[in-house]
C-alpha cells in the first residue's frame, strides 16, 4: 500500500435524489402511508380477484398498479408544486370542475344507469373524482378572499351557492354518493374558513325544510326526487334483510363476509368473495374482502392505516404556511374521512349503501389518482410549510 | 392534541377559532374511527362464528336426490313399468314474492318464457295442494334452451327450478294398468303418517294398486347433493353428499303374455268386463284385467282436475277395475256354491235324483230353465252339466236361512264371498251375499227401491243360481272356484310375487297364507267338479260348444245373470283346469255380454288355450314351483 494514498472515499457527486425531489420536506410517514394503502390495494386484488375475469388473472391488480404508479408521480410532482399559486386560477380551476362534470351529463357513458364516465382511448375517467380536488382548490382559494372580514351570510351563500352547484350536477348523474362528497367538502372548507356557527345552523335548519319539503311534494305529486334505488338504499339501511335483491342484500352479504372472517381471516377459503354472494368487491366493497380473507387484524390495520392518514392530514391543516393551504387541507380531510368512514360504514351495515369507493384501496384509476393528486396537494403544503 | 402541535420552529398562523374547529374536526374523526373498530371487533371477533356459519351455508345448496323408483316386472323378467328421466319445470308457490305485484310479475315472465297460458298457470297455482314447500309440476320435457335460460336468470325466477326428476314409463302400454296403479306425489296428509316420515314434500310415492302396496320397496331411499354453489346459484363445485339408493324391483306373478291375450280376448267383445286367471294352490294371480281400460302414462304428464275428471267419466268408467270392484250377480256360476251346501248340509245326497220337469213353483210364482228345456230325472252331476234351474231351485227352497244365516249364504262366506278377497291391491269389493237380515234391513230402512218386500224363501230360491241380490266380483269367484279345486283351501290372491334388490338378490317373497280350509268331503268335491267338467266337455254341457274340443280337459261353469228389464244379461264363466289336476282357475264376465257361453266362455278359452300352449312350449311352466304357496 503506497504511502499518502488517498482513502477510498465516495465524492459527492451533486444534491441527492431526495434533495432534488425536496423529498426531505415532504412528510414521509404520509409518504409512507399513502404508497401502503395503494401497494396493499394491488396486493388484495391480486390475491381476490384473480378468477375475475377469465383467462386475465392479474387484470385489476396489474391496472391498479398502474394506476397507482402515475399517481404517486403525479403526486410527488405536486409536492414540489407551490400550491398558492393555484390560488390565482381559482376562477379557471372551478369553471374546468364544472365544465367536466357538464361534460359527463352531456355525454358521458352510461354504466350501470348513471353517467359517470367519460370513454378516453386507454381508460375510462371519471372527472367527479379528479373534480373533487378541484374543488377542495377553487372553494378554498374563494373563501381566502372572504377571510380578512368576518363572514356576512352573503359570503356564506355564495361559498355554499359555489360548492353546491357541482353537487347538484353530479347528483344529476346520478351519483348520489359523490354529490354529498361535494356537499360534505364546501361544509367543510366553510367551517374551516371560519363561517359562523349561527350560519351551519341556519342552514342545516333550511336543508332539512327543503330536503324534507320536496320529498313530501315529490311524494304527493309522484315524483321522485330519489330514484328507485336511492331510496331503496338509504331505506334499506334501516331495514337490512327486507329485500333480497337489492341493497340490504349487499350489505348484508358484506357483514357476513367481513364477519366471516373472524380474527384471522379466511385467506384462499373465502367464500362470500370467491362465490360472487359480495357484489362489486373489487370496488366499493373490497373492505368486505380484505375483513372476509384476512379477519380482524386485516381490518384493524386498513382502520389504523387511514387512522394515521388522517392524523398526519389534520396535522397538515395545522402547520399549512397560508391559510388557503389549511381549508384545501380541511376540504381534502373531510372528502376523505368522509369516504373511509362512509365505505367502511357500509360493508359494516351501519351505513346506506351509497357507492363511494374507499379511498386507495378500491380499484379505479380516477378515484385512486384522484386521491394521490389530493395527497400530493397536501405534500405541497407541507413542503411549502417546512421550507418557510 | 399533541399529535397536532406544530413542529418547533414553525410558528402557528391559526387563529383560537379554527384551532378549536379542527380539534373538534379531530375528535370527530376519531370518534368515527374508534366507532368502526368497535364495530369490527363485534362483527368479527364476538359474532364471527355465527357469520362464518352464514358464509359457509351461503354458498351450500342441498338437492334432494329422487332415487330411480324400482322396476315391476312379470314373472319372467318383463319390464311393465320401467322409469325415464324428464326435465321438469316446477314451482313452488311459497317461495315466491310474498308481494303481489311482485308475484304478478314473476309470474308474467314464467308464462313468456315457457310458453304457458295464464289460464293454464293460474289452475295449476289454484289446485295446488296449499302446503309450504309444495312444488308444482307445470311443464315436463324441456328445452335445452330453456333448461340454460332458467338457470342462467336464476334470480328472476324465485320458486322456480328445472329438476331432472324420474317418471314411470309403461313399455306395454295400457297393459294390466288397473292393477299397477299409478305414482303422485305425496300428499301432506301423507306425509304426516309414520309409513312416509322420511320423505319431504314433492316425493313421489305409489299412490294406487300394486305401486301403493309394494310402495316400501319400490320407492328407495332419496339422496341428498351437496353442491358449492356461487350467489348467481350456479354450481362451483360438489361437496360430498348422501347417496340413495334405487327402489328394488317387484317381480309379479303375473304373466305378459297371458294378460296381453286376455286383455285382448275381452276387449274384443267391446263391453265392459273383467277376468282373473290365478294359481289355484297359491293364490298367485296369473292375469287380471277390466275392459275398457286407460293409459297410465296420462298420470305422468302434468294434468289439470278438468281433464282427469274427462278421463274419469268417460264412456264404460274406464277407472273401474271390474276385475275387483265389479260386483254383479253370477247367475248359474253360482250353482257349485249351492252344491257344495246342499251336499255338505245333508241336503241331498250326491245322487239324489230330481224330476225336472222344466218349471217349479215357489208359493205361486212359477219359474222355468232357461230356454224352456226340462231335463227329466237328474242327479246332482247332471243338474251341473246341463245347468238345470230346476233343480237348484228345490235346493234354494230346502236350504235353511233365517236371520244373518242360511245354509248356502254360510257357504258362500266361507268360500270368500260377500268378504274382501285380501289381495295386495286396494280397492277389492267385497260384493254381497244377501241374507234374511240384510234385505229386512234394507227394506225397513228403504234406502234401495228394488228392495221392495221383505225376505222370503223365494230369494233363497233365487240365490241358490246366482240372481237377485248376490252380488260377486271375477276374483272372487275365481278364489271360490279355486278352493273348489285344491281341496279346500281359501287362497289369498297376490299379484306381487317377489321384491328384488339391484344386485339381484331377492328381499322378499310375497306368499301369503289361505285365509282358511274349508271342510268339503272329496265326494262332494269330485261330484261338482265331475258335473263341471261334464258341462264343459260332454255333448249337452253348457259350454259344450266352446270346451268341447278343448285339448286340456277343464272343469267349467257358465253363468248368465239377469241385469234387470230391457238389458242383455251379465255373461260369466268360471273354469278350472286341468280337471284331474287343477292348477289354473280363471274366471271373466261380461256386461251384457249375453249367455255366459257366448262372452265369457270364449275369453276363459282364450286364455286357457293361451296358458297350456305356453307350459308345452316350456318343459316345466314355473307356476307351481316358485309360487305355489304350500307343500
Amino acid at each position: 500500500m503506497e504511502a499518502g494514498a488517498k482513502p477510498l472515499t465516495i465524492a459527492p457527486r451533486g444534491p441527492r435524489l431526495a434533495e432534488r425531489l425536496r423529498l426531505s420536506y415532504v412528510d414521509g410517514i404520509l409518504l409512507g402511508t399513502s404508497i401502503g394503502l395503494a401497494a396493499l390495494s394491488v396486493f388484495v386484488l391480486a390475491t381476490a380477484t384473480s378468477e375475475e375475469i377469465a383467462g386475465q388473472p392479474g387484470y385489476f391488480a396489474i391496472r391498479q398498479g398502474l394506476y397507482a404508479v402515475v399517481g404517486v408521480a403525479l403526486m410527488v410532482a405536486l409536492a414540489q408544486l407551490d400550491y398558492t399559486r393555484l390560488s390565482d386560477l381559482r376562477l379557471s380551476i372551478y369553471v374546468t370542475l364544472v365544465a367536466a362534470i357538464a361534460l359527463v351529463l352531456l355525454g358521458g357513458a352510461a354504466v350501470r344507469g348513471s353517467q359517470r364516465w367519460i370513454e378516453l382511448p386507454l381508460f375510462r375517467f371519471q372527472p367527479s373524482e379528479l373534480a373533487k380536488v378541484l374543488l377542495c382548490v377553487s372553494l378554498a382559494a374563494f373563501a381566502f378572499d372572504r377571510v380578512r372580514r368576518p363572514f356576512g351570510i352573503g359570503a356564506t351563500l355564495s361559498l355554499l351557492a359555489l360548492g353546491l352547484g357541482p353537487a347538484a350536477l353530479v347528483f344529476l348523474q346520478p351519483d348520489l354518493g359523490t354529490g354529498i362528497t361535494f356537499a360534505v367538502i364546501t361544509v367543510a372548507i366553510l367551517y374551516i374558513a371560519g363561517v359562523p356557527w349561527q350560519h351551519f345552523a341556519a342552514i342545516a335548519a333550511v336543508a332539512a325544510l327543503i330536503g324534507g319539503g320536496a320529498l313530501a311534494v315529490g311524494s304527493t305529486l309522484g315524483i321522485d326526487v330519489l330514484r328507485g334505488y336511492q331510496e331503496d338504499r338509504l331505506t334499506s339501511f334501516l331495514n337490512p334483510g327486507d329485500d333480497p335483491s337489492d341493497s340490504g342484500y349487499q350489505a348484508e352479504q358484506a357483514v357476513i363476509a367481513v364477519g366471516s372472517g373472524e380474527i384471522a381471516g379466511r385467506g384462499d377459503d373465502a367464500t362470500q368473495s370467491e362465490l360472487l354472494f359480495l357484489p362489486e368487491r373489487h370496488t366499493d366493497f373490497i373492505f368486505a374482502v380484505i375483513g372476509e380473507r384476512y379477519g380482524f387484524a386485516g381490518t384493524t390495520l386498513v382502520v389504523l392505516l387511514y387512522g394515521v392518514l388522517l392524523w398526519r392530514l389534520l396535522r397538515i391543516l395545522r402547520l399549512a404556511g397560508s391559510f388557503y393551504g389549511t381549508m384545501i387541507a380541511g376540504g381534502i380531510v373531510a372528502m376523505l374521512a368522509f369516504q373511509v368512514i362512509l365505505n367502511i360504514g357500509m360493508n359494516l351495515a351501519i351505513m346506506p349503501v351509497a357507492g363511494i369507493p374507499l379511498p386507495l384501496l378500491s380499484y379505479g384509476g380516477s378515484s385512486v389518482i384522484g386521491t394521490l393528486i389530493a395527497l400530493g396537494l397536501l405534500q405541497s403544503i407541507h413542503v411549502q410549510a417546512r421550507r418557510t | 392534541m399533541y399529535l397536532l402541535e406544530r413542529p418547533e420552529g414553525i410558528p402557528s398562523r391559526l387563529t383560537n377559532r379554527v384551532r378549536t374547529r379542527v380539534a373538534v374536526l379531530a375528535v370527530l374523526l376519531a370518534a368515527a374511527l374508534a366507532t368502526i373498530l368497535f364495530r369490527l371487533w363485534s362483527v368479527q371477533v364476538l359474532d364471527g362464528e355465527r357469520y362464518r356459519a352464514l358464509a359457509e351455508d351461503n354458498g351450500i345448496r342441498e338437492i334432494r336426490v329422487q332415487p330411480a323408483r324400482g322396476h315391476v316386472l312379470d314373472r319372467n323378467g318383463e319390464v311393465l313399468v320401467g322409469n325415464r328421466t324428464v326435465m321438469a319445470l316446477e314451482l313452488r308457490p311459497s317461495d315466491l314474492p310474498p308481494d303481489r305485484p311482485e308475484r304478478r310479475r314473476v309470474l308474467a315472465r314464467l308464462e313468456s318464457v315457457a310458453g304457458l297460458s295464464h289460464a293454464v298457470l293460474q289452475r295449476k297455482l289454484r289446485e295446488a295442494p296449499r302446503h309450504t314447500g309444495y312444488p308444482i309440476v307445470l311443464k315436463q320435457g324441456l328445452s335445452r334452451a330453456l333448461i340454460f335460460y332458467l338457470l342462467e336468470n336464476q334470480r328472476d325466477f324465485p320458486g322456480v327450478s328445472v329438476e331432472r326428476t324420474y317418471v314411470r314409463d309403461y313399455p306395454h302400454g295400457s297393459l294390466v294398468s288397473h292393477a299397477l296403479g299409478i305414482v303422485g306425489q305425496v300428499s301432506p296428509a301423507q306425509l304426516a303418517r309414520p309409513a312416509y316420515r322420511d320423505l319431504e314434500p314433492g316425493d313421489v310415492i305409489g299412490q294406487s294398486g300394486l305401486e301403493r302396496t309394494y310402495d316400501r320397496y319400490l320407492r328407495g331411499i332419496a339422496g341428498e347433493q351437496r353442491v358449492q354453489v356461487d350467489a348467481l346459484g350456479r354450481p362451483k363445485a360438489e361437496l360430498p353428499g348422501v347417496a340413495g339408493r334405487p327402489g328394488a324391483s317387484l317381480r309379479l306373478t303375473l304373466d305378459a303374455g297371458l294378460q296381453e291375450t286376455a286383455e285382448g280376448a275381452l276387449a274384443e267383445r267391446g263391453l265392459p268386463g273383467g277376468f282373473v286367471a290365478m294359481d289355484v294352490r297359491s293364490g298367485a294371480v296369473l292375469a287380471i284385467g277390466s275392459y275398457p281400460t286407460y293409459d297410465p302414462a296420462f298420470y305422468v304428464r302434468p294434468h289439470t282436475a278438468a281433464e282427469y275428471s274427462r278421463l274419469e267419466r268417460r264412456s264404460g268408467a274406464p277407472l273401474l277395475n271390474r276385475a275387483i270392484q265389479g260386483g254383479y250377480p253370477t247367475g248359474s256360476a253360482f250353482k257349485p256354491i249351492t252344491a257344495t251346501a246342499a251336499l255338505e248340509e245333508g241336503l241331498i245326497e250326491p245322487d239324489t235324483i230330481f224330476n225336472d220337469t222344466g218349471s217349479f213353483d215357489v208359493g205361486g210364482l212359477v219359474l222355468h230353465n232357461a230356454g224352456g228345456a226340462a231335463y227329466g230325472a237328474i242327479d246332482m252331476s247332471d243338474a251341473l252339466q246341463v245347468s238345470s234351474d230346476v233343480y237348484f231351485y228345490s235346493l234354494g227352497l230346502r236350504a235353511r236361512a233365517s236371520g244373518r244365516h242360511g245354509q248356502i249364504q254360510d257357504w258362500a262366506q266361507r268360500y270368500g264371498l260377500g268378504q274382501r278377497p285380501g289381495i295386495d291391491i286396494s280397492g277389492a269389493s267385497a260384493g254381497l251375499i244377501p241374507t234374511p237380515a240384510w234385505r229386512n234391513r234394507v227394506y225397513r230402512k228403504g234406502s234401495n227401491p228394488y228392495i221392495d218386500r221383505p225376505w222370503t224363501q223365494g230369494d233363497n230360491v233365487n240365490l241358490a243360481i246366482g240372481q237377485g241380490d248376490v252380488q260377486v266380483t271375477p276374483l272372487q269367484l275365481a278364489r271360490a272356484y279355486a278352493a273348489l279345486a285344491n281341496g279346500g283351501r281359501l287362497v289369498t290372491p297376490h299379484i306381487g310375487g317377489r321384491v328384488i334388490g339391484s344386485d339381484g338378490e331377492t328381499i322378499a317373497r310375497i306368499k301369503p297364507e289361505p285365509k282358511r280350509r274349508l271342510r268339503i268331503s272329496e265326494s262332494t268335491r269330485s261330484t261338482i267338479l265331475e258335473g263341471l267338467n261334464r258341462a264343459a266337455m260332454e255333448p249337452g254341457g253348457t259350454s259344450y260348444s266352446v270346451f268341447g274340443s278343448f285339448p286340456v280337459a277343464i272343469a267349467g261353469k257358465t253363468g248368465t245373470a239377469e241385469r234387470g228389464e230391457g238389458s242383455p244379461d251379465q255373461s260369466w264363466y268360471a273354469a278350472i283346469a286341468p280337471y284331474g289336476d287343477p292348477r289354473i282357475v280363471v274366471a271373466a264376465t261380461v256386461e251384457r255380454g249375453g249367455f255366459g257361453v257366448e262372452s265369457a266362455a270364449p275369453i276363459v278359452a282364450q286364455i286357457l288355450e293361451r296358458y297350456f300352449d305356453a307350459d308345452r312350449g316350456k318343459t316345466a311352466y314355473p307356476l307351481d314351483r316358485s309360487y305355489a304357496g304350500v307343500e
